[in-house]
């Protein structure tokens, strides 16, 4: 009797270390990333480094490490594809929710799962030999390789994300508030409109966040078709370089244990700090849209 | 008068509403038939038995990207060995030993960050953690231990979801009848559960496989001369490989057709997958129902 109820404490313990490791996993990468990332701060100051928009960080005489240039492009190309991404997964959540028939939905939903499970690579490739061609004709810009091209890349990577979030609210609003509105004599446009989105709103807004996190933390796309000009991005037809492209670029030529190399593990702080913040943010929303219906 | 025209409005009002979101639902579709189209097409002449099991040849120039595909294989095995236990594992504590509390929130808090880390940082951790501070090098482990942690937070995910779908009196029966815990999750959970949990895992395992960045510098390379002989050996991988042929090789336009042919490869092997998972999963839902 005894060895087994000692069996079972020790089972309970193993499956709750278990769950601690998680925890762990993340103060590790938070951890990591900040010891690898301070000693860029004895030859750069922070200030330096966060208000700078001169990074030349293997130039001889003059290096600069300032990454104000990489998260302007970062968030460039993540607004030009919130912009896209936004309206079109709103409406496909809402179509799926509100407008199809049940049969299409069957379908139309493996649809937005399969365009989720595309590699993020091969999304950037077809950035390559596919929008950039295009955006050139359409434009007359030399290669198409610009934060334009990214931004679209980023906005079908974002897709999926938001509209099976946003659908997820949009069923979560009591099926009690669109009767009640249906029955006042508006119609299902209004009702969709008025009733059900205002209410799934917060749902709807962390979905976006959610999406925006992805487009953030995105690489491969964003490393293969913006066209990786380290400059301060002057426009969307430019050749930008946000941040998670300088680390995949730097951190395969550098050599360890540098100022250079800290300095790419200090950008990478920074995405995770960013990211964590959105997550966060989403997080609440979420939690406060849950309580709303409780 | 005034009356009908207000009607009017709002049936002009949901036609063009109702009208817009079909067109959003389209765009979606038109997207991902683009994709498919232009990817098989172009790459329909290059898939050949050889080009699926032969070296590369000629500075890559010719030849088969059998090493990228065993590289992608054996990698992909790595992060399940890591990924699936512990995430199994973490998912049975939250959804049967947890209480609501603090500790408990914050595991939850954690998983979420954690799915929200993006792949090149956990690229740098991996840099950080197994190649310097464990000494592993550059090489098949250090990738896959690397995608594995990545893909922790969704197999935890999708093995909760198929706990949650055990309804509470298998355990309560067990319960009812003497059984400790364990052996009620051994025995009335697990087996009607690991089907769920498999589906989801797959998923997630179909994820990694395409995944570049946490790759590039804990073990991918740029070409290698032959197989990977062991997990210290680096290795090539095929979403690693297409990254290359489309940007760095000295040959890009004349390689175009083997980079087509990867991403092919690459799509259809995570599109098996996917399609794996969603059968197991319609099946499931059938066993149930009967």
């Amino acid at each position: 009797m005894n060895a087994a109820r000692f069996k079972e404490k020790f089972v309970q313990r193993a499956f709750l270390f278990n769950g601690i490791l998680v925890i762990m996993i993340l103060a590790g990468i938070f951890l990591l990333l900040v010891i690898n990332a301070l000693p860029t701060f004895k030859d750069v100051s922070l200030k330096e480094f966060l208000t700078g928009t001169n990074w030349n960080p293997s130039s001889d005489y003059n290096p600069a490490y300032g990454i104000v240039s990489m998260v302007v492009s970062t968030f460039m190309v993540t607004i030009g594809s919130l912009v896209i991404a936004v309206p079109i997964g709103i409406g496909t959540a809402a179509y799926l929710s509100d407008v199809a028939h049940p049969k299409v939905r069957e379908i139309a939903k493996p649809v937005v799962e399969i365009l989720a499970g595309i590699p993020s690579v091969v999304i950037g490739f077809l950035g390559i030999v596919m929008v950039g061609p295009f955006i050139a004709k359409l434009t007359g810009t030399y290669s198409g390789l610009n934060a334009l091209n990214g931004s679209i890349l980023l906005a079908v990577m974002a897709l999926p994300t938001i509209v099976s979030l946003s659908e997820d609210a949009l069923a979560n609003v009591p099926k009690s508030f669109q009767e009640a509105s249906l029955a006042l004599g508006a119609s299902h446009w209004q009702t969709l409109v008025r009733v059900k989105l205002a209410a799934a709103s917060s749902g709807i807004i962390a979905a976006c966040m959610l999406g925006m996190g992805r487009a953030i933390g995105e690489t491969m796309t964003v490393l293969m078709a913006t066209g990786n000009a380290p400059a301060f991005p002057s426009g969307f037809l430019n050749s930008v370089r946000p941040m998670t492209s300088t680390i995949a670029i730097e951190l395969g030529e550098v050599p360890y244990y540098t100022t250079h190399y800290h300095a790419l593990f200090a950008i990478g702080l920074v995405l995770f700090l960013i990211t964590f913040v959105i997550n966060m943010i989403a997080d609440i929303v979420l939690h406060r849209y849950e309580r709303n219906f409780r | 008068m005034n009356l009908s025209k207000r009607s009017q409005k709002k049936f002009f009002e949901q036609f063009f509403g109702f009208g817009f979101l079909r067109l959003c639902m389209l765009a979606i579709i038109v997207i991902l038939v683009i994709i498919f189209y232009d990817i098989i097409s172009k790459s329909w002449g290059v898939i050949s038995w050889e080009f699926l099991t032969q070296l590369p040849r000629k500075g890559m120039t010719e030849g088969g990207i059998l090493p990228t595909i065993v590289g992608t294989v054996l990698v992909t095995i790595i992060t399940a060995v890591l990924s699936v236990p512990l995430g199994m594992g973490c998912a049975i504590y939250l959804n049967e030993y947890a209480k609501v509390n603090k500790l408990t929130r914050l595991i939850r808090i954690s998983i979420r960050n954690l799915s929200g880390v993006p792949s090149i940082v956990y690229g740098l951790f991996g840099v950080a953690l197994f190649v310097e501070m464990m000494h592993l090098g550059t090489c098949i482990l250090s990738s896959g231990l690397t995608l594995g942690l990545m893909t922790l937070p969704w197999t935890i995910t999708a093995s909760e979801e198929a706990l949650k779908g055990v309804p509470m009196s298998y355990r309560e029966g067990s319960l009812a009848l003497g059984a400790t815990q364990w052996q009620t999750i051994r025995t009335n959970v697990l087996p009607y559960a690991i089907p769920g949990m498999l589906t989801g895992t797959i998923l997630g395992l179909a994820r990694a496989a395409g995944e570049t960045a946490p790759i590039l510098f804990t073990g991918a390379a740029f070409s290698l001369p032959g197989l990977p002989k062991s997990l210290f050996d680096q290795f090539m991988a095929m979403p690693y490989h297409l990254y290359i042929m489309s940007t760095q090789h000295h040959a890009i336009v004349k390689v175009r057709p083997i980079a087509y042919g990867t991403a092919l490869v690459l799509v259809s092997i995570v599109f098996l997958m996917n399609l794996s998972a969603i059968i197991l999963r319609y099946h499931l839902r059938k066993a149930r129902q009967e």
